[in-house]
């Protein structure tokens, strides 16, 4: 399972890439593989002030529709809105082009409290 | 069922063995999928796939009188089965509530075999049991058979490959039994996902053997295994009813929509009144199928449906059609408002998203 080194991790399957003040968000690799064919994703809004662990898009399966939650507080900057249209991205391409939206983090250093690669393949084994 | 622990087919093993992800079903620990539900559908809608029906429950009903009681239990005629003919037919409680619905073959004169589900199997045995007369016996057979399901165009290739070319195959509806390497296969040319196909039952220490053949034989023609999660977005797009969620005991088979399977000519069987009052007087609300309008998140069960800024209903059955990428659904809605073509609202997160009533089936092989 590919868990780049790069990235810090929530146990809720989310990975945080840390961009200046910003921390772009999507689900890891073991995550899309659990759930799998994506079909849609229900992207955030623009503006939306989210909390740290608190529910913020869903992404839905043939089978279920699951909880996508934020990392970190902050406020929504950008949606992937391409998932709109072509939602497997999120299985295709889970650690690029299948990011789904943009936080600017209210602590910069908050992402860093986060797992790091490693402590995430141990996490999901 | 929900303090015991869930039961393995006998195929578990295999199932774990070809990466399976598992989930407790009906009492049972079944494949959801192998490896992506849009793969094993578009198998089975293109090529051929199998799944484990090993769950579902086997009850056999024999002696002098075993069809004239059937036929008081039973919402479908029985005196109409020939021997090595089947019928779609449902179990209703006395207020014509859906207990079960099943399939009954005449395996000989005076011999019957019920595949029911696997939830309402220990229910339906009970329920049988208590509505016993003098005649006949009933037995569960359920832990002695396994089971296989195998659909899709190429299902004639595959039977060819295990019984050669000249192999005379069942019709519709009816069964026949087969020797495989001295196993006895009982097929019969049913299944649950609109395309032409088979269920075949044997016994069950035999359930790797034969399913190990049937993916062997089947690879040429691209055989996959296939879970629950196919068999429900296949079943879904013909519209063929899942029991617990389009037909529970406070449906009857007449608001369902599947009156065809009732014979109401019939002097008696559990339920005949209501049934006959139901059809007389129209019933009051009709299960319907209906698809999304535009792009927007899958209809899920127990999602509210909204008509003229009102709730008339919820979501019976709803998933993502793989063959329509489309949002597909079957709900209970009044009968006012059943009309085909009309215009719903699918409640999703608070939110909702318009839908449009459909004929069956919701997909057609073009």
């Amino acid at each position: 399972m590919n868990v780049p080194e790069d990235l810090f991790y929530t146990e809720s399957h989310e990975w945080v890439r840390v961009e200046g003040d910003n921390a772009r968000v999507g689900i890891t690799d073991h995550a899309q593989a659990e759930l799998t064919d994506v079909v849609y994703v229900e992207l955030p809004k623009v503006g939306t002030q989210a909390e740290a662990r608190t529910q913020i898009a869903v992404v839905e399966s043939v089978k279920a529709a699951s909880d996508i939650y934020a990392p970190v507080a902050g406020e929504v900057v950008e949606v992937n809105e391409a998932l709109s249209s072509n939602p497997a991205l999120v299985n295709t391409d889970p650690f690029g082009e299948g990011w789904i939206y943009v936080l600017k983090m209210s602590g910069p250093d908050d992402a860093k409290q986060l797992k790091d690669a490693a402590a995430y393949r141990q996490a999901i084994g | 069922m929900t303090d015991t622990a869930s039961k393995a087919t006998p195929l578990y093993e295999e199932h774990r063995r070809a990466g399976a992800k598992i989930i407790p079903f009906g009492g049972w620990l079944m494949p959801v999928q192998y490896t992506s539900i849009s793969d094993e559908h578009h198998a089975v809608r293109n090529n051929i796939g199998v799944f484990d029906i090993s769950h579902m429950g086997q009850l056999t009903a024999t002696g002098p009188r075993a069809g004239e009681w059937l036929n008081r239990m039973l919402t479908n005629n029985v005196e109409k089965l020939e021997v090595g003919t089947g019928q779609y037919t449902f179990l209703l409680n006395e207020n014509g509530g859906i207990i079960d619905d099943l399939i009954v073959y005449r395996t000989a004169p005076d011999e019957f075999l019920l595949v029911v589900n696997a939830s309402r199997t220990e229910e339906d045995f009970a329920w049988l049991r208590d509505h016993s007369e003098q005649g006949h016996d009933l037995m569960d057979r359920s832990a002695e058979w396994a089971g296989l399901a195998i659909q899709g165009p190429r299902i004639i290739e595959l039977l060819q490959a295990f019984f050669g070319p000249e192999v005379a195959l069942p019709s519709r509806n009816q069964l026949k039994e087969f020797d495989y390497d001295g196993i006895k296969l009982t097929i019969a040319r049913t299944g649950y996902t609109g395309e032409d196909g088979v269920e075949v039952f044997f016994p069950a220490e035999h359930a790797a053997k034969v399913w190990n053949a049937v993916l062997e034989k089947g690879a040429p023609f691209g055989i996959k295994p296939c879970g629950l999660g196919a068999r429900d977005t296949l079943r879904l797009e013909m519209c063929y009813p899942l029991n617990g969620s389009d037909l529970t005991p406070e449906h009857n088979p007449i608001e369902a929509g599947l009156g065809f399977f009732v014979d109401l000519n019939k002097e008696n069987f559990v339920g005949r009144e209501i049934l006959k009052q139901t059809k007389e007087n129209g019933p009051a609300r009709k299960l319907v199928p209906f698809k999304m309008k535009g792009k927007g998140p899958p209809p899920r069960p127990h999602y509210a449906v909204w008509r003229d800024g009102a709730q008339v209903g919820e979501v019976a059955s709803g998933t993502l059609s793989p063959s329509l990428n489309q949002g597909i659904g079957m709900a209970y809605v009044p009968t006012s408002q059943a009309k085909i073509g009309s215009e719903l609202e699918i409640e999703i997160r608070g939110q909702k998203f318009p839908a449009v009533i459909e004929k069956k089936p919701l997909y057609k092989k073009s």
